[in-house]
């Protein structure tokens, strides 16, 4: 009977396990045999051992830009998305009009395509006075000349971080909208009773806690968002960018497998990638841990 | 208007300065949010002289369908009409999140309610699988879809991205509170295990695969890198990477126009999509956290 009702389960599972362990188990097995290779897709892998992290590491300084890129753009959009998700989400539940309108305007953004929308963030980061932000901070007077927002390595960066926070706030957004609007009434009201005084109390004794498992499901989904910033950095700024000022990892992997059909190398990127990924996913899973268990 | 909603909030007198922050701060979050949105739908319908206008506007002045006309008819950028890769764009979109569904809910069905031996680490590896990134898998993924002879069709877009864990995961956070009594009942009135679920599982499941489909369409649709990667045939690309080949080049100036409409095009069908389904998202996204 047990046997039977195994079996059928597993009819069941058959067509998505198939496909998960084509297209995702066998993957990372084989990213990780790989990154120890040289490979350009013609000759037979050649197994180099660790000579393509060594590399990586010590003599690629493209790559170790990239990997600060990556990190500055996840520290200032992953974090600052995931607030600015939750602190939205609840205010949202405290009005009392306006929740549909409210929630549409701030979740767009995330349901947009990062590579759509850069034809519109090249006009409003143009370098020349008609460029839309050029255009309105020189009628404040604060600029006398239009800045070169997308050309000049040193803004670049923060534009691809306004770009990315712009989109990454709605990362998660739904999960703790849903969330807030499913605890109990009835547990604000008797905190009321107990002496509960303000709004942030609420949230700090009541809310937060009860909200854990989905701050867990949001925190990781932006972060997997955040360390793959990709397509919004190509776009806005060109490949390579001026001064390789908004190159990601995914940008180098992209560059060693698909231009330079390095793909032992590129392997090395995408695992690095995957175990920086996988910690501070982990870590999420540590910070926000439901207490029962 | 929304400064009165809002003002409804707060009530107590100490608050006043941090309630007027407070409306302050959610209108400046408002606007960053919104105004890039409105920019994209005016531009597609500016005409030419109002897009190149000293100094500019975010705001259409005089409206027209030009630009969509213009994009439709013209081939200006190859020799591939636009009206191909939005058919390719909604083909693939379409066929990934349908498979997607079925694929999904019959695993996440079969775990939930069969448990069968091993289901327990299953779930872990698939739970383990959100924190994966696609871009890792990326290589290995071009190599196998080469090896299968995919490259340059329709299923080197669909294939690889069916399987998902976050799918996955949402749809059986959601089957796990499916009342064992009513398939049992299904049983017992002899109706094969397919059946059951065809016929009455999956009706139950359908907030849950409603909101499967919105994320998978969003996702999908905005896809770039999978179609960067299998594609090279311009006849086969989607809309991101043919609107990226319009937008770009000689003759930009003059096809800015079509470039408006395309990003329109582009943009707005998952924002309708998540429009339509928004109240069945909100549902299942309260049973999608994760109890670590």
């Amino acid at each position: 009977m047990e046997t039977r009702k195994s079996l059928t389960g597993y009819l069941f599972m058959a067509p998505f396990l198939v496909l998960f362990i084509t297209f995702t188990l066998i993957p990372i097995a084989v990213a990780m045999g790989l990154s120890l290779t040289n490979y350009n897709l013609i000759q037979v892998p050649e197994f180099v051992g660790l000579t393509n992290y060594m590399n990586l590491i010590l003599e690629d300084d493209v790559f170790l830009k990239s990997l600060s890129n990556t990190l500055v753009f996840a520290i200032l959009t992953g974090p600052l998305g995931y607030m600015a998700s939750f602190i939205m989400a609840w205010l949202i539940t405290l009005m009392k009009k306006g929740k549909g309108a409210f929630s549409l305007a701030f979740y767009a953004p995330s349901l947009t395509s990062g590579v759509a929308m850069s034809t519109i963030w090249l006009i409003i980061f143009s370098g020349d006075r008609n460029g839309y932000l050029n255009n309105f901070l020189m009628d404040l007077g604060l600029i006398v000349e239009p800045i070169l927002w997308t050309k000049d390595a040193t803004y670049l960066k923060w534009v691809i971080v306004i770009i990315s926070v712009w989109m990454s706030m709605g990362t998660g957004f739904l999960v703790f909208l849903a969330g807030l609007q499913n605890i109990d009434p009835a547990l604000y009201e008797a905190a009321k009773v107990d002496g509960m005084k303000s709004k942030f109390q609420e949230l700090r004794y009541i809310t937060l806690p009860l909200m854990k498992p989905q701050l867990l499901f949001g925190a990781v989904n932006s972060v997997v968002g955040a360390f793959a910033i990709f397509d919004v950095a190509t776009s806005v700024a060109g490949m390579p960018s001026p001064n390789y000022a908004a190159h990601t990892i995914v940008a180098h992997l992209y560059d060693y497998a698909f231009i330079r059909m390095n793909m032992g190398y590129a392997s090395g990127v995408a695992m690095i990638l995957f175990i920086m990924t996988f910690v501070v996913g982990r870590i999420c899973f540590y910070v926000f841990r439901s207490e029962e268990d | 208007m929304e400064m009165v909603k809002i003002r409804k909030i707060p009530r107590r007198k100490k608050m006043k300065v941090g309630h007027t922050l407070f409306v302050a701060g959610m209108l400046a979050l408002v606007c960053f949010t919104a105004l890039p949105m409105v920019a994209m739908i005016c531009r597609a319908f500016m005409p030419l002289d109002e897009l190149y206008l000293y100094p500019p506007r975010i705001i259409v002045r005089k409206p027209t369908l030009s630009n969509f006309a213009d994009l439709l008819t013209s081939l200006s950028a190859s020799e591939v009409p636009f009206s191909r890769y939005i058919f390719n764009s909604l083909f693939t979109t379409g066929v990934t999140v349908f498979l997607s569904i079925f694929v999904c809910c019959a695993g996440a069905y079969g775990l939930a309610k069969f448990k069968p031996r091993g289901s327990t680490t299953i779930f872990a590896i698939i739970t383990a699988a959100l924190m994966f990134s696609s871009y890792v898998t990326q290589i290995p993924n071009y190599l196998i879809v080469t090896e299968l002879g995919l490259v340059n069709s329709y299923w080197a877009l669909i294939l690889p991205k069916v399987a998902v864990a976050y799918n996955f995961f949402l749809v059986k956070q959601f089957a796990e509170q499916l009342p064992n009594s009513i398939l049992e009942a299904a049983r017992i009135d002899g109706s094969g295990e397919f059946g059951t679920f065809w016929k009455i599982a999956m009706p139950l499941l359908k907030p849950a695969w409603s909101t499967l489909a919105v994320f998978s369409f969003v996702s999908n649709w905005n896809d770039y890198f999978s179609a960067l990667v299998y594609i090279n045939k311009d006849a086969m690309k989607t809309l991101p990477l043919a609107l990226q080949t319009l937008a770009g080049g000689a003759g930009v100036v003059a096809r800015s126009g079509s470039v408006g409409a395309a990003t329109l095009l582009t943009t707005l069908p998952t924002i309708i999509v998540f429009c339509i389904m928004r109240g069945r998202v909100m549902q299942t996204m309260t049973y999608s956290g994760i109890k670590s």
